[in-house]
Parts: C-alpha cells; structure tokens; sequence
C-alpha cells in the first residue's frame, strides 16, 4: 500500500489515501473525509502539543482534502509554526500549505512575514528560495513592504546562490505586479539587466520574465537589455554558446529560453544599432533556416520544440513588420504548416497568419493561401481551427476577394457551430459594407444574414442595412423589392419583418407599380406576419402602415379598419394601443398635406465621418488606384481593434416612425405630432417652469424638487449643458417617471451616466423599489435621450431618492446630484368623505404622536385656487363644507404601500391677516404625520 | 430655450458604434494561470492556481475543463480557446495535465513544458503513475514549483529541478 510513498512516508497520509481512493461513492468519500478533519481538528485542538512531524502529516492531509475541493478553515496556524521548524520536510510543507491556502489578505501575513525574514537572513540557500517561493506565490502588500527593499539586494548580491537569483527574480517580479509604488527602481535595475548575461541560464531564464515585466514601464531605464538578449539569442541559437548544460531539450537548444527572449524583444522597436540589428536578423533567419532543415530526431517533442521558437521569432517580425523578405518567408512558412496534419500546427499557422495579414508586405502572400483556408473552413473537424479559418479570412479580405469571402461565409454559416455563429454574422456584415462595390449586393448580402441565422443577427447589423438604404437612392427600389420578395418565405425571421417593414413603409411606393407588388398586397404580406410578431414589431409594423395611408391613400379604408379592430385599439399593450389610436386619429383629422409633411420619407441620417461610410461613399468617386492600400491599412486597423470604436462610425440615435426628433437640434422632429399635440398643456408647464429654473445649481436643486411635491412634471434641472425634464404618473403603489436628458450644448457628452441612489434607510429596498436600465453613454451635442424609472412604493419612506448624473463634457467630468421628486404623497389616494365620517375619523386619530402640526408664515400669495391645486396635486381629496370656517381646507386620502395602507386627514387654516398658516395632520403612522407635514408646509 | 419634447421609445436607436469587437489582450502579459492534473473520472490530482480562484469556482473550472478536455477527439487540436484565456492540454493514459494560460502566452512552449514535466515526474518516480502523484502530493508540488514560479517558467533543466527534492530524500533516509 504505502510502497508507493517516497522518502519519509507518512503513513498515516498514505492510509487516508488510500481509504480514499477505496471509497465507493461521493458520499462515503465525503463521510471519510468529515471524519478526518474532525479527527484533525481534535488532534490541533488537543491539550497535548504535537511534534512536527504529526503537525506537518496533518497538514498534507489538510492539502490533500483542499485538492479535493473542500475548504479549509482550519489548519493555518499550525502551517506557519511548522514555518520556524528547522526541519527542511516540515518548513517546505508549511510554506506549500500557506502559498497554496493562504490568499493575500489573511491575518496571518505578519506571522508568516516573521518566519520570512528569518529564513532569508538564515543564508541557507534551500531556506531562502522556500522563503521567496512563498512571497512570490502569496505577493500581498504588506509582504511587498517588509520585503521591497531586501528582495533586490538578495538578487543582484555577488555571492547569491543561482537557486537563490532565481527565486529572487521570479519574486521581486510578483511584489512590482502588486505593488509597484514599493519597488524603487535604482542602482539594482542596470544589474538586473546584466543578468541576461548570467553564465546560468536558469537565472537568464527567470531574469528574462522579471526584464519583461519591468520594461514595459520603464523602458528607457531597460533600453540595454536588447542587445544583451539579442547576443543571448544568438549564442543559443547558434548553438555557438558552450553554456548550455542541461537546457538542451531534444536536441534543440534551451527551446524555452529562446521564446522568452523573442518575447522580451517584442517589448521594443527594431534595434537601432546596425550591428545589433544585422545579429538579430541573422538569427531570426536560422530559425526561418532551421525549420527547413531535416530534423535531429523523429520525435515530436523535437519538431514541437523547435516550432514553438518558430512561432515567437515570427511574431517578432510581424512586430517589427518593417522586414518584407522577413515577412514574407514567414508567411510561406506558415503556409506549409496550413497543410500540416498536425492539428495542433494547422491551428497555430491559422492564428499567426491574421496578424500577418494586416501588414502591408505580406498581405499579398497571405492572399495566396485563400484556398487553402477556405478549404479549412469547410473540412476542419475542429471548431477552433474553423473559428482561426474565419478569423483568418476576415482578415485577408479586400476588395480583390470580398465577394469570394463574403459567399464562402455566408454558406459556412448555414452549418456553423451556434457558438461563433454572431461572430460570423458581424464579420459578414462588416465586410459587405466595407467592400461594398454596388449596394444592392450589400443588401442581398444582409438579407441572406438574416434569412440564413436570423437570431444571431444583431440589432446593429439590420439598423445598419436601413441607415444605408436611406442614405442611397440608388439602392432603395433595389432594397424594396428584394426584402418584398424575401417577405414571400412562408416563415421568415422577425428581423426580415423589421427590415421590409421599415423599407416597405419607406419605399413601397418604388414597386408599387407592378401590379404583383401593389400596395395592398404589400400591406396584406406584412399583415400576415403581424400576428406571430413581437410588441416591438408590431408597433413598428402600425408605423409601417400610416407611412403606407401617405404613400398609398386607396389603402386608408383598409388600414383603418385593422387600426380600428379591437385588437389594435383596444390591445392589452399600452405601446400599441396608443399607437392604434393615434395613428386612426391622425388619418382621420389631418389633411392630405399636413399627412404628407408628417409622414415624410425619413431624411439621410448624418453621415459623420463613419469610416464605414466614408469609405462607400469615396468608392462612388475616381481613384480606385489607392483604393487597395487604404484598404489594406484599414483592415489592419481593425485587428487591432474593431471598427474604430470611437464616435467616428457613429450615426445619430434616430427612430423612425415614432419619435418626433430624438436627434433633436437640426433634425425636423417630424412624424408624430400627435403626441406632441396630447401633451401640449404640460409643455406649456414645462417651459414656464425652466424659465424661473436659474442655471445656478445646487440652492435651485432643492428649490425644484420641493415644486415637485404638488406636481408630476416639468423641468428637474437645467444649466448651461444639461436640462432634465420628468413626466411622472402614479397609480395606487405604483410609479412611473420618464427622465428626459437634454444635451444644450452641440458637443458630445460621453460616459453619459446617471444612477439612482438610495441614501439611508432606502439602501435595504424594503421601503422602495426602483427599476431603470442604463442609457447610451454617448448623448449627442443638441439630442435628448429618455430613461424610464419603474417605482413601487412596499412601505411608508421619508428619505428621498436621489439621481446622480456623471458624465463627460470636453475634457472635464461633470457630476450632478438631484433629490428625485419621489415623495410618499406620490402615493396618495384621495378619499372623498362626508363630513360626520371626516370628523368620527378625525377623533379617532387622537393620540397625540398620530398628530403633526405646524404653523408657519407664508412664503407665497394667499391666494385661496393656487392654495386647492397644491392640496389636490399633493393628492388629497379637497372636502367641502367639513369645516365650519369656509376658509380652512380639509382633505383625506389614503397613502398606498405594498405593505400597508395609511389613511391621513389634513387641515389648513390660513390667517390671511397674520400672512400664517396652521397646518394638521393626523395619520395612524407617527413618521408619516410628521413627514407630509413637513413636505407640504414647505409649499405654501 | 431648448426645446423639449416627449417621445416614444424609438424603436430604430441606431448605436453609436458599429464596431466588432475583437479582443485586444494586452501585449506580452504572458503567464501561466494554472495547472491542472486530473483523471478520466473528473478527480483534481494536482492544482495550482497562480491568480487567487475561489475553492467553490475551482471546482466548478475544473469539472468544466476536464469536460472540455473530453470531449475532444485525437484529430482536435490541443489548444482550446474557454472563457478570456487558452487551455493547453496533454493526455498521458488515464491522465490529463491542463494548463490555463494567457492569449498570447507561446501554446506551443507550454505544450512542450508540459511534456518536459512529466518527464521530469518519470525520472523522479522512474516511470511515473497516478498513484505516485496521489501519495506524494507534496514532492509534485516541490517539482512544479521549481519549474513554474508565479506564472513564469523559471527552470527547464531536469537535474535542477530535481536537486532540492534529492537533497530531501538524503536528509530523510539519514
């Protein structure tokens, strides 16, 4: 049984083991090893101290258990006495329990920290690396502070072992990741780099991981250790260097170190210095050579070794991208290993030849193997080696071969793995727009996307293909009567839906005159589909078809009707309803005229300076000469980073169909004055309330959340870049607030962000409840973006919510912070009552903490109908004839929570000739008397 | 003034940015995450984290990468893209050896390090099992320390590797 232990066996260990091993199911196991820690933990709890061998057999066992996957909570202490144990065994498995157990912000770190410094003042070497092991493994900061300072000294000394050097490195590198503010570069740095030329070349190795790390900050401090690594490099490549020892591994010489010294070297430029440069590119020619040659041995652990050098030298010259010869003698390289039956090297040449393909030298050679990978696509049993293949091909498209790519695509993705399926998607989508040599390929293109993986057919890629449709005039009957055609499939995807129905509102009108494509068949083909449709769809379908009253008014009898059914008008979804209703109306009411100015053909979209479409738009123009280059240019751009992710693709956030200009500023908000017209009233309110609202900020703030008490809607907040308008409506417990941000300025604000906050008791959401999601962060220079808060109101509050709005405005971060106007009144249902009722009730609330009162002078006019729309807009219901005195106000209501019910009465008695007011209230809930009290004496 | 204007939720919102996002790793932030020995059945034989994981999550990866490591047949490739990092793995009988590393981290140095340590195993143990990992737990673990250090390979020379772990048998026979 325990033969199988080497060295000082533990028995007892081996016999868990064991027991173990023999355990015939889960639950046994789990028995076993309960009973094993109970017995450990009794054993560490004993009165009896245990020797250092029963602490460190325990220990292992603990080890072993946590490799099972149990936690351990246990056990810590013991590991670090074993830690001052002078017994190597016991030292070595206190220190693997504590680097493998312990995390970086245990208590324990200033006891371990003890037994550190000890062992590394011990000058026995074993000690010492068991010691700097630990500190690279645990790397917390209170371990870089104690050891900062020493660890350099340690590895630059003279007289320090090369174990010791090791470790030291490999350490100092851990405490400059996590704390690089303690690591102070200095005298020890030049010495570092000269460890390159360290005659041990386990200390170049783990000094070459520790340069790498270090130069990418400071690289002009580092700047040496090119042409050190670049000799190092060569000796070893040569196999000029008689220093190799035992670092030969299957007859290629020290294959690991090589990697890691072309991987530092791609931290810099092409050296300078021509004789430098001349060795390294020497160099990299042997292992271009090398690859070529027979090999030493049949192994595959040979050719495996000498191929992973070969990988690194070529990324290294895909980096420096400035060697053609170079570049392009990698690509013929990799163009053998594509026929490679090495999986492993199909995949590795696939990956390492779309970088090279972005560069201008080899992209021409990475064309040529456009067979090859395409066959790839096709016939690879394995899906990342597809994936690479896709990758690849992305990467090498132009012009030249982008309809070739694009097909190859599109029928790789009718039978491609769901997992990279949107990739695919987007990568076609991309390269039809950017090679687009006539629209209308570009919208078959997209089509077939959305017909072949509609579901992976990304919002983004079918607005896309519609801002193009707009913009072209050339395409728009070519796109009308191609989506008209794909709406024929018996079932055909939501998105095809979205798509024909925007374009057919558009531009039905250009197919119309074919009497196979009229437009009542093309409003009974998009009809059809109406049904199995999503809200959204269908709202968008109802936009469709008023388009369709303007473009074709022998359809207005018919689309009426649909609009009048039940179904419409009457739906369960306030969205469409409201839609039915007001487009009936507005086909009704308005004239012909004032029908086709609302109902417009949508205007281009602002084309600012889209790379994508910039592009198009220069391919309609001459010079298709530097067309390649460009092209080359961008698609290296792009593995870099996408399609410029910045605001330079951007297209204004614009509807269609709905939406009066949410673009705002230049755009006509066309289309929907309806809605306009229904809230005009507010609006009036709106614009009288931001004219007194000052652009001072944080004294108007207050002011204007307390004018929200009475009122659901105007202006929250303005200054001289941002203004926010709320529109709310409450029902029972129940709220919701439209937020309307306002860009005043024509800049651009980014990381646009507003958060709603909860200060003190509203943290634990019991009391409320607020929904939001997240708006664009980006809100365009005159545009107004809308963010809706879903509010349930579970129990009576007194805090207020607060919106915190952070964004970025020119350079500078703004940060504004505004009380939200939700107060518990909100809540309020007005309760109407006869006066016996009101005052039975009255008395019934009599106890004296259920009363708040308050008399207070008045801040406004005394004037009795502004005194009534305040009562009712804090939501009360006004009683009349309650109150002997006519001047006095009684109301009632009842707040309402999800938890609870609060009924509330209240009395004002104004005394207009003392300019005072007294206001009672009387609530069963002593916080709420007190709370609206306070909130409405601030309003009179 | 600036107008304001209520709206409906446009349906069209055209994003800002049309963009494909590719993942840019930071360049030359190789390292080794972890490295993982674990049996047909799913049993972790050896793991070695070199970024904290909590226990539940190292549990639950390392059912997950034995899976994947399952499913895959002879002709797959040995490299397997999961999550934001590379799997790099080597089967050896019952037995595989996973390693977790960074995208730009050299697969093929680390399928080859991979093989070097077992080797290095083989010479220790003179033809390594199973069972000589299970009950000697904690000499594997001196061997991968001495060959992996906090994410780096730090040494690759088999009678280095091996000269702590000799010097502690000869202090254990005496």
């Amino acid at each position: 049984m325990p033969a199988v232990s080497k060295g000082d066996g533990m028995r007892g260990l081996a016999v868990f083991i064991s027991d173990i091993r023999n355990c015939k199911s889960k639950e046994a196991e789990i028995k076993r090893i309960n009973k094993e820690l109970a017995n450990i933990r009794s054993k560490f709890k004993g009165d009896k101290a245990l020797d250092g061998y029963s602490k460190k057999k325990y220990v292992c066992k603990l080890l072993f258990i946590f490799l099972l996957g149990h936690d351990i909570d246990f056990g810590h202490m013991e590991a670090v006495n074993l830690l001052s144990s002078n017994k190597y065994t016991e030292k070595q498995i206190g220190y693997l329990f504590i680097s493998v157990l312990v995390n970086s912000n245990s208590e324990l770190i200033r006891l371990i920290n003890n037994a550190i410094k000890n062992d590394l003042a011990s000058r026995n070497p074993t000690f010492m690396c068991l010691a700097l092991h630990c500190i690279a493994n645990v790397g917390s900061r209170e371990m870089a502070e104690a050891f900062a300072s020493e660890v350099p000294r340690v590895l630059v000394a003279g007289d320090t072992m090369d174990s010791v050097k090791q470790s030291a490195a490999l350490c100092l590198l851990r405490l400059y990741k996590t704390s690089p503010d303690l690591v102070p570069m200095g005298e020890w740095t030049s010495r570092v780099v000269h460890l390159l030329n360290d005659q041990h070349m386990g200390v170049v190795t783990a000094a070459v991981s520790l340069i790498t790390c270090l130069c990418k900050k400071n690289p002009d401090d580092f700047k040496t250790c090119v042409s050190l690594a670049v000799s190092r490099l060569s000796r070893i490549v040569s196999s000029a260097s008689t220093d190799l020892q035992d670092y030969t591994y299957y007859f290629v010489p020290a294959p690991w170190l090589s990697v890691k010294l072309l991987r530092l070297l791609q931290c810099y430029p092409p050296p300078e210095d021509a004789a430098v440069k001349g060795r390294l590119v020497e160099c990299l020619e042997t292992i271009l050579n090398k690859a070529q040659e027979p090999p030493k041995s049949k192994k595959v652990q040979h050719s495996n070794a000498k191929n992973a050098i070969l990988f690194e030298a070529i990324s290294l010259i895909i980096h420096y991208d400035s060697e053609p010869n170079l570049l392009v003698r990698a690509c013929n390289q990799l163009g053998q290993f594509l026929q490679h039956r090495e999986t492993n090297l199909r995949y590795l040449a696939l990956e390492s030849m779309c970088t090279l393909a972005s560069s201008e030298f080899s992209h021409e050679a990475v064309k040529t193997h456009i067979e090859t990978v395409i066959n790839a696509l096709k016939t690879e049993r394995d899906v990342s080696v597809r994936q690479r293949a896709a990758d690849l091909l992305y990467a090498m498209c132009d012009r030249t071969n982008a309809k070739q790519i694009v097909s190859e695509m599109l029928s790789y993705l009718e039978t491609a793995d769901y997992s990279i399926r949107e990739e695919i998607v987007l990568k076609v989508a991309i390269l039809a727009e950017k090679y687009a040599v006539d629209y209308s390929w570009y919208v078959d293109t997209i089509l077939n996307l959305i017909r072949i993986a509609g579901d992976y057919v990304s919002e983004e890629v079918w607005y896309r293909v519609i801002q193009i449709v707009i913009n072209r005039d050339d395409v728009q009957g070519y796109a009308a009567k191609t989506v008209f055609e794909a709406l024929q499939a018996p079932a055909c995807h939501e998105n095809m839906v979205k798509v024909g129905g925007y374009i057919l509102g558009e531009f039905g009108n250009l197919i119309a005159g074919d009497p196979r494509s009229s437009p009542l068949v093309q409003f009974n083909l998009l009809h059809s589909k109406f049904h199995l449709c999503s809200v959204a769809t269908r709202a968008l379908l109802l936009s469709a078809y008023i388009k369709f009253i303007n473009l074709f008014p022998e359809t207005k009898a018919t689309i009426q009707d649909v609009l009048r059914s039940d179904s419409q008008i009457r739906n369960a979804d306030v969205e469409l309803q409201q839609r039915a209703v007001e487009y009936l109306k507005l086909s009704s009411i308005a004239s012909t005229d004032v029908l086709a100015t609302v109902l417009e053909e949508m205007p281009p979209f602002p084309e600012r300076e889209s790379s994508i479409l910039a592009k198009l738009k220069k391919k309609k123009g001459p010079g298709a000469g530097s067309e390649l280059d460009e092209g080359k240019k961008e698609s290296g751009a792009e593995l870099n980073g996408g399609v410029e992710p910045t605001a330079s693709t951007a297209v204004s956030p614009e509807g269609w169909g709905l939406m009066p200009g949410s673009g705002g500023g230049d755009r006509t908000p066309g289309f929907y004055p309806s809605r306009v017209g229904a809230t005009g009233n507010l609006l009036v309110d709106v614009f009288s309330d931001s004219a007194s609202a000052a652009p001072g900020l944080a004294p108007a703030t207050e002011d204007n959340f307390l004018r929200f008490v009475c009122k659901n809607n105007g202006v929250l907040f303005e200054n001289q870049l941002l203004q926010i308008g709320v529109k709310s409506e409450f029902r029972q417990n129940l709220g919701r607030m439209y937020l309307f941000y306002g860009n005043k300025t024509s800049v651009q604000f980014q990381s646009f962000t507003p958060t709603v906050t909860y200060p003190g008791e509203l943290q634990s959401h019991i009391l409320l409840n607020i929904q939001t999601k997240a708006v664009d962060p980006l809100v365009e220079g005159g545009a107004q973006v809308q963010q809706v808060l879903n509010i349930e109101c579970l129990s009576d509050f007194t805090l207020t919510p607060l919106l915190n709005i952070k964004f970025r405005y020119g350079g500078a971060l703004q940060n504004i912070t505004l009380k939200l106007p939700i107060t518990l009144n909100k809540f309020f249902q007005a309760t109407e009552m006869l006066s016996q009722d009101f005052f039975q009730r009255w008395k019934q609330l009599s106890q004296p903490q259920q009363e708040a009162q308050k008399i207070f002078k008045a801040n406004h006019p005394m004037d009795s109908e502004v005194t009534k729309a305040k009562l009712l807009g804090f939501g009360c219901a006004l009683l009349d004839k309650v109150d002997p005195n006519p001047e006095n106000y009684v109301g009632a209501g009842i707040i309402q929570t999800k938890s609870l019910q609060v009924g509330c009465l209240l009395r004002l008695e104004p005394n207009a000739q003392a300019q005072m007011y007294r206001l009672t209230l009387r609530t069963s809930r002593e916080p709420v008397s007190r709370h609206l009290c306070g909130l409405l004496a601030e309003q009179f | 003034m600036y107008l304001f204007v209520l709206v409906y939720f446009p349906e069209v919102q055209f994003p800002l940015t049309f963009c494909y996002k590719e993942t840019i790793s930071e360049r030359n932030r190789n390292m080794i995450k972890f490295f993982l020995m674990v049996n047909k059945q799913g049993q972790t034989r050896l793991s070695r984290y070199y970024e904290h994981v909590e226990i539940q999550k190292r549990t639950m990866l390392e059912t997950e990468v034995i899976k994947n490591c399952l499913s895959r047949s002879k002709e797959q490739c040995s490299f397997i893209e999961y999550k934001d990092f590379k799997l790099v793995y080597r089967q050896y009988a019952a037995l595989f050896i996973v390693v977790g590393i960074n995208e730009t981290e050299n697969e093929m140095a680390v399928y080859e390090l991979i093989h070097n340590f077992v080797e290095v195993l083989d010479k220790y143990f003179s033809r390594v099992s199973e069972l000589d990992i299970m009950f000697n737990l904690d000499r594997v673990h001196i061997i991968l320390d001495e060959m992996v250090l906090n994410g780096c390979i730090v040494e690759t020379n088999k009678n280095r590797i091996l000269a702590p772990l000799l010097v502690l048998d000869k202090m254990a026979e005496s």
